[in-house]
Formats: structure tokens, sequence, C-alpha cells
């Protein structure tokens, strides 16, 4: 049981940067998610903690002594891979026991453990079968128990989810989940993916070309995004570019031409400063009120069934679209009113080259 | 019906000029020029010792010098498996030789490694008083079929080994493995039927070696090999049917090389599990 | 620190290796261009008359004529028949595939040496032996097997989808074929054709064993020259020797554009 994983990290592949002093405390029993698009470096920080490459500058402490000097082997931690690597020429049951025998223990030991991990993942029964002869979401709870079966002082896990289609991926988050809490692991998870994100992770670390962008609970990401680049990973569609005309403590109001909106905003913005509103299309209403700040008129334009919920394309009077969910059917070329609650929009600093 | 119109031309051209020369061939051996059917030949072949040994001759030349090249080409191959510097022009500097072919690397060899060679000129000045003789011998057919197929087999091995996902590699770090756990639990595993391939078609062209033998060694004695003998059958005492003979005791030996290969590398293998890059769906 | 020295080891033998390689192929051309040279680091003084001497002793120009009628017409005759054949290897399964694939792969596997004698002798027999017609034919046994083998790959990932496409939207047979197939595979055709040319200029087991008088290649007619060392200046060897590296490093250069070097030896397939 570890108390905390520390570390520091700078990567350079010759002039670029990958890694950009990557700082970050992980206490025992966290699940921690590094979360980002693709190229991020986000990858390249799992292999650095792994030991799998070299980094440029930095430290690793795990509870306050160094590691990075050792070897991948030496650093007692357990890797999940977005492909499986699983070892083709070794049963499941070898599979599971590979990194047991490494450590020498003894051959009862070994079948007691890798039945028992065998049994955490599902697959009893399994343990005589050839990786090539299961099925991906069998191969990669494979790769969880051969992971797990070291007991590592920390898991890390490369986008385990990736390679699996929708509804297994679901059914596999759940598993993650309660396999962490169940076996009080230490977990660094990485992952493109936001709703593994904020499912899965008690802290979200947000990372865009080597660079953390923002960090915090889900929630915290979740409801107040600082830039227009989290805010469009968290699933905030909307976004208008606007001028901050007033502003009252940690609400503003913003304009572009006839389209007034209030809203929140996470960092402090002053009148005249470019602004970018954003807003989820699922907090978007219907409503009665007249025309005024956050009320907004328009047509509707294309609409797409959901299930529970249809999707509504509106073209608002005087240009931008609004992309929107409402729980009645509408019909195209109908004419809509809709409110964008103050509570619910973000006001954003305008980025250069935004999102 | 439409299958047969594509695929017959290609077919029909290999039965009549490769199995069909091939079944001509066994039955010439069997013909020999006394006339009748007998197996004289090959009794002939084999109580002449001057053609006898040359099984022998060719089995010293062929074997050492196909471990020594698998073994350094596999060791070469792995430790460039992640990629090197200059792995592009190393790589292209190495197809020269298959390229060129035999009687230029041949000529190369006796020139370079030869008495009045650039190497033997390097080890004069370094204090040597006679120079080493390299050519025209064993040694000289040795470094000749070197040259020529470590990179073949290097080349052909790479292309193998970076094939293998280097996850896997990765992941077996992680679990405790070290640089010689990952070869010998991993790796290994994984590359020994490429391994196994490269060394039977690296030992069966050994065993036909000809020009090397002739230009580089010594075929009147040293390096009379079994295609050299073969070949003066055809050529010199223009005696086709032993000549056909001795092919076919080229091709048995070629063959009973391969089998052991093939023994080799299942009891090597141990689990005798075919599953390659089965992880990968 | 172990593992610093293995790497190091193992990059000085490639070092070792490679200075070997220039060794081989500098000593044939400083020599080719010696005017004499004897035991000393390079000849006293350079000329390049042992070309035109080579080329006026060895008839050169002929030979050449006949490596490159050789060398050209087994490139078109493999592409020809190879393509078909890989193409319908490609795209469909029948019964019988297997042996078929060994029957092709036999010619590659079989050293020439082996099969070399019968074939001559069956060649001779029927009097092809010892003409260029014979040199022609027995170059093809080993290469329309080498030019199935490469293109095979490139036919497979033509997607079969594409030929529905182009026969939905009008395309006959034919038409997929002309519009469809050949050009996707392009790079394939011209790969396998550069491979197939570059080895059979260089081949020479089955071309010493079927040609006579007037129907040698360069490699063979190296062969003899330097199998005969002694009767001509070796220097005039050697300026014949550098022709001939010339000649495969001008389709060596092109084939190494369309190709990765590890893909000019056999393709080790790791899905077996």
């Amino acid at each position: 049981m570890i108390t905390s994983l520390a570390f520091r990290l700078t990567k350079r592949f010759g002039a670029k940067v990958v890694l950009d002093d990557l700082a970050l405390e992980v206490r025992g029993r966290e699940f921690v998610t590094v979360l980002g698009p693709s190229g991020c470096g986000k990858s390249t920080a799992l292999n650095l903690l792994a030991g799998l490459t070299q980094p440029t500058r930095g430290e690793i402490r795990l509870d306050g002594v160094r590691i990075d000097g050792l070897p991948p082997e030496r650093r007692g931690f357990g890797m999940v891979f977005q492909n499986y690597a699983l070892f083709p020429h070794l049963t499941v049951g070898a599979n599971v026991a590979f990194g047991l025998v490494l450590r020498g223990r003894g051959k009862a030991e070994i079948a007691e453990r890798v039945r028992r991990m065998l049994e955490l993942v599902r697959l009893t029964g399994f343990a005589d079968r050839y990786p090539g002869q299961l099925s991906g979401g069998q191969q990669q709870r494979v790769a969880i128990a051969r992971a797990l079966a070291v007991e590592p002082r920390v898991l890390l896990l490369d986008e385990p989810l990736s390679n699996l289609d929708a509804k297994l991926r679901l059914e596999m988050r759940g598993e993650i989940k309660r396999l962490h809490a169940d076996l009080g692991l230490t977990s660094i998870y990485v992952t493109h993916d936001q709703a593994e994100a904020l499912s899965l992770s008690d802290r979200i670390v947000i990372l865009r070309d080597g660079r953390v962008i923002q960090a915090g609970t889900p929630a915290e990401i979740h409801d107040r995004p600082q830039t227009v680049f989290v805010a469009d990973f968290m699933g905030y569609r909307n976004f208008f570019p606007l001028t901050v005309a007033s502003e009252e403590g940690d609400t503003v109001l913003a304009r572009a031409g006839a389209l007034a909106l209030r809203g929140r905003t996470v960092v402090p913005l002053r009148p005249g400063d470019a602004a970018v509103a954003a807003v989820r299309p699922e907090d978007v209403e219907t409503t009665t009120e007249p025309p005024g700040p956050n009320v907004v008129r328009g047509t509707v334009r294309l609409t797409e069934y959901l299930g529970r919920e249809h999707g509504v394309e509106v073209a608002l009077e005087g240009g931008p679209t609004l992309t929107v969910r409402l729980a009645h059917p509408v019909t195209v070329g109908s004419a809509l009113a809709l409110r964008l609650p103050p509570e619910r929009v973000v006001i954003l600093p305008a980025e250069d080259g935004a999102r | 019906m439409r299958v047969v119109s594509l695929l017959a031309p290609s077919v029909a051209y290999l039965l009549v000029m490769f199995v069909f020369p091939f079944a001509y061939g066994v039955l010439l051996s069997l013909r020999p020029k006394g006339g009748g059917v007998s197996l004289a030949n090959y009794v002939a072949f084999f109580l002449d010792p001057w053609q006898a040994r040359t099984i022998w001759v060719t089995a010293s030349i062929a074997v050492p010098n196909t471990l020594l090249t698998v073994l350094l080409a596999l060791i070469v191959a792995y430790a460039m498996r992640g990629g090197i510097w200059l792995e592009r022009t190393i790589t292209t500097m190495l197809v020269l030789p298959i390229a060129l072919g035999t009687v230029l690397v041949a000529e190369g060899i006796n020139g370079f490694y030869g008495p009045k060679g650039w190497l033997n000129q390097a080890l004069l000045s370094l204090g040597l008083a006679e120079p080493t003789r390299l050519t025209h011998n064993y040694t000289g057919v040795m470094l000749a079929l070197f040259v020529q197929h470590f990179p073949f087999c290097f080349l052909m091995l790479l292309g193998y080994i970076s094939g293998i996902d280097p996850a896997l590699e990765a992941s077996a770090r992680v679990l405790g493995a070290g640089p010689w756990a990952v070869f010998r639990r991993v790796m290994w595993p994984l590359i020994a039927p490429g391994v196994a391939i490269a060394g039977a078609l690296v030992f069966v062209m050994n065993f036909g070696v000809f020009p090397s033998a002739v230009l580089v060694g010594q075929p009147a004695g040293a390096t009379r090999t079994i295609a050299i003998a073969a070949y003066q059958e055809a050529f010199e005492h223009y005696d086709m049917s032993m000549a056909s003979a001795i092919a076919v005791v080229m091709g048995v030996c070629q063959l009973a090389g391969l089998a052991v290969i093939l023994f080799l590398r299942r009891r090597m293998a141990g689990t005798g599990v075919a599953t390659m890059g089965a992880g990968k769906r | 620190m172990r593992g610093r020295l293995w790497r190091l080891a193992v990059f000085l033998f490639v070092v070792g290796f490679v200075l070997n390689l220039a060794g081989v192929v500098g000593h044939v051309l400083v020599s080719s261009l010696a005017r004499r040279w004897f035991a000393t680091p390079l000849p006293g003084a350079l000329t390049t008359e042992w070309y035109a001497y080579a080329w006026r002793e060895f008839q050169l120009d002929q030979v050449l004529g006949v490596t490159l009628t050789v060398a050209g017409t087994v490139t078109a005759a493999a592409l020809v028949l190879g393509f078909p054949a890989a193409y319908l290897l490609a795209r469909h399964d029948f019964r019988g595939k297997g042996p078929l694939l060994l029957l092709f792969f036999l010619p590659l596997l079989v050293p020439q040496m082996t099969y070399g004698i019968p074939l001559a002798t069956t060649l001779y027999r029927y009097r092809i032996g010892g003409t260029v017609a014979g040199v022609i034919a027995a170059n093809l046994v080993p290469m329309l097997p080498l030019a199935i083998f490469v293109l095979l790959p490139f036919v497979e990932q033509i997607s079969v989808s594409l030929e529905w496409a182009a026969r939905v939207h009008g395309a006959t047979r034919l038409g997929v074929v002309r519009r469809v197939i050949v050009p996707l595979a392009l790079p394939g055709l011209l790969t396998a054709g550069l491979l197939v040319l570059v080895n059979t200029v260089a081949n020479f087991e089955l071309t010493f064993l079927l040609s006579g008088a007037g129907s040698q290649t360069l490699v063979v007619a190296l062969y003899y020259a330097v199998f005969a060392a002694g009767m001509r200046p070796i220097y005039s060897v050697d300026a014949m020797a550098v022709i001939y590296m010339a000649v495969v490093l001008a389709v060596l250069v092109l084939a190494l554009r369309l190709v990765r070097p590890t893909q000019m030896v056999f393709r080790l397939d790791r899905r077996d």
C-alpha cells in the first residue's frame, strides 16, 4: 500500500516538447485520469512513469523515494495496454502467472493466485486457453488480471477500453471501477474519452500539447471549465464569440449584435474583453418569455430522434446555429423561442485559434 | 473455369520447366551410362572417396556457416529491433551483397582479403610478419558465404522481429522481466519460427554453394563441394546421368538439413503452439 | 551497463561488416582504375583505359545486349504470367491452393544448382540449352514465383468492394481490370518488376548452366573472366566487374525507392 506517488516530468524528442513539466501528486487509493486528445503526451507520461522511456528532465518519487533511476522491471508497477499486449505463445494462466514466476514465487502460490485473479475478472475456467481464442473484452480482462497478479504498487492503464465496442466499454468501465475500489488500488488512467474520465476518476488532469490545461475533480471540470478547449472536451457543443458588456461578481453580460447572454465566469473577465459563451445542448429549454438577454428565437432546421429526447438544430435570428436537446418533437421549419439559463451558460475568455 | 484460365499459364510453365525436369533428372539418374535401370550411379558415387567426400566437405562449410550466420544475424537484428541511428543507410548497405551476387562478392573478396589486399596490408603494418592467407581456401569460402548470407538472414530476421508488437516487450518489462528474461520468455518463443525458416534457407543455399567455392576456394581440393562434383560430371565428363544422380544426392542432403532444423524447432518451442500473432486479433 | 557494452559490441560488429563490404566493393573499384597496383594502399597512377580494354576484349556490347534482352524478357514474362496468378491467389480460396502455393514456392526454396542440372539436361536434350531462349526459359522458373509472391500482398490490399463498386457503376469485367485493379496494383507491378529485373541480372547459377557462347549474361561472363584470372590483366576483369555493378546498382537504386531493404529478401509472414 503506497501513500503517495509524486512526479514532475519533462520529455523532449529533439526540438519537440512532448511533455512540458507535468507535475502531479497521486495519493494512495486515488484514481487519477490523464485526459487529452491524441498526441497530447498522455501516453508518453505513462511510459515515463513505467520506466519504458527516459525523461529529459524530472523525477519520480514513490513514498518519497526516488525511483526514476530504476528500470521498469524493478518499479513494481502494473500496466494495462490499449492493445492488451498478451503474450500470444502463453496460455491465459501463464500470462497471469508471468510476473509471479519472475518474482520466484512458489508453484502452489502461483497457481492459487492465478485462480483468484481469474475469478476476480470473471474468467474462471479460461486458464488453459490461448489469448487468440478469446474475445477482445476477455483479452482485456486477462491483461488486467496479469497486471493485478503482482499486487502492483501503482496500476497504470493506457486507454484500456478504446479497442472495445461501445457496450463492452461500458461494462469494462464498471469492472475497472469495482476492482479499483475493492482492491484499494492506486491507479493512473490515460484516455481521450471524457465519459470514462468523469465516471472513473477521483481527479482528472487535462493535457494539451504536453501541458496541463486544467486539473480537478470530475464535477469541477465538468461544471467549471476554464478554457474553451476544456469546455469543448466536456460536452459544451454551442460556442458564441461575444464581447463582455458588464460584470457583477462571477456573472457577466456579454453581447454580439442582437445576441445577449448572461452567464457564469470561472476566470475573471472585464468589460470589453473578448469572450466565448459555452452552453450544453441539454441545458437549453423552450420558453414563452419575451425576447431579452438569454432568450433567443430561431427556426428549426434539422431534427434527430435520439430515443428519450430529440436533437434539434436551430438557426437563430442573426445567423448562428444552436444545438439543443428537447423532450418533445418539433417540426422542421417551425419557429422556436429558447432560453439559455444564466446559471448553465459559462462565459470564457476567447483564446487565439480557439478550440 | 475462369479460375483455371488465370492460373493455368503459370502452373503449366512450372510443371513443364520445374517438375518435369526434376522427374526427368531422377529417372535419368537411374539409367547409368552403361545402360539398363539401376542404382549404379549412386553406388559409384558413394564408393568413390573423391566423390563421396564432397558431402563431408560441403557439410563442413554449410553447417558452421549457417550456425554462425544465423546467430550473428539474430543478435544484430534483435539489438536493432527498436530502430537505431542510420538504420535505413545500414540496411541499404547490407542489401548490396545480395543484389550484386556471388560472383562479384567473390572477386571483391579475392582482392580485399587477398595477400596483397588492404586487409593484409593493414595487418602487416600492425607488425604481423607474414600475410595471412584468407583466400583460395576454406576460409575464403566461409568469408564469401558469410558476406553473402549474413545480410540476407539479418534483413529477414529484422523484418520478422520488427513485426512483433513492442507492447509485448513493454508489458513484460513492467511485469518484472529484465532484458534477458524478456528475450528468453517472450521474444525468443515468438522469434524462433522465423529463425528456423531463416536458418533453413541459409543452410540450403550454403549446401548448394558453387561460384564462391570455385572462385574464392580451392575447387580441386579443400572446397570441392557437391555442386562442383555435379557440375563436373555434367559439363566436363558429359555424364548427365551421373550429374543428375549427384544433384539428387545434393537435394536429399538439403532436405535432411531442413528436417533437422524443423525437428529442432519443434523441440525448442516446447509447447508446440502455433498461435503466432494471435494476440492482435 | 552490461546492456551498453552489448549494444556497443553489436554496433562495432555492424560497422566492421559495413567496412568489410566497402573494402570488398572498393577494392574492385580502385583496381579497375589502376595502371598497376601492387601491395600499396593505393595504386601509383590511375587510368580509365581498362574499361575500353574490357569492353573490347570481353565483347561487352554483345554481353550487355544479351543481359538486357534476358532481364527485360524475363521481367515482362514474369509480370504477364504472374499477375493473373497473383490476382487469383489473392482473391479466391479453392481446393488444392496449398499444394499450388508449394509448387510456386519450391523454385525459390530449392537451390538453383540442385534443379539447374536436371533442367539443363532437359533443355540441352531439346536443343534449347546454350541459347538465349534457354537462358530466358530457365530464369523464368524462379522469377515467375518471385513475381507472384511479391505481387500477392499488393493485390490482397485492394478491397474487393472497389471492384464491386466499379461493377455496380457500369464497368465490365475487363473494365474493372483496366480501370481499377491494374492502376491500384501499379506500385506492386513496379516493385515486382524491379525485383525480378535486379535478380535476373544478378542470377548466376541457372544462367551459367544454360548459356553457351553468345548467350552469356554479364555475370556469367564475369565468372569466366575471374575463373580464368591470369589470362588477362586483373584490372580489366575488375573494370568489367564495375560495369556489372553499375548495371545492378542502377536497377537497385530504382528498386529501393519503392521497397524497404527488408523486403528484398523472402517475406516471412507471421500469420502462419
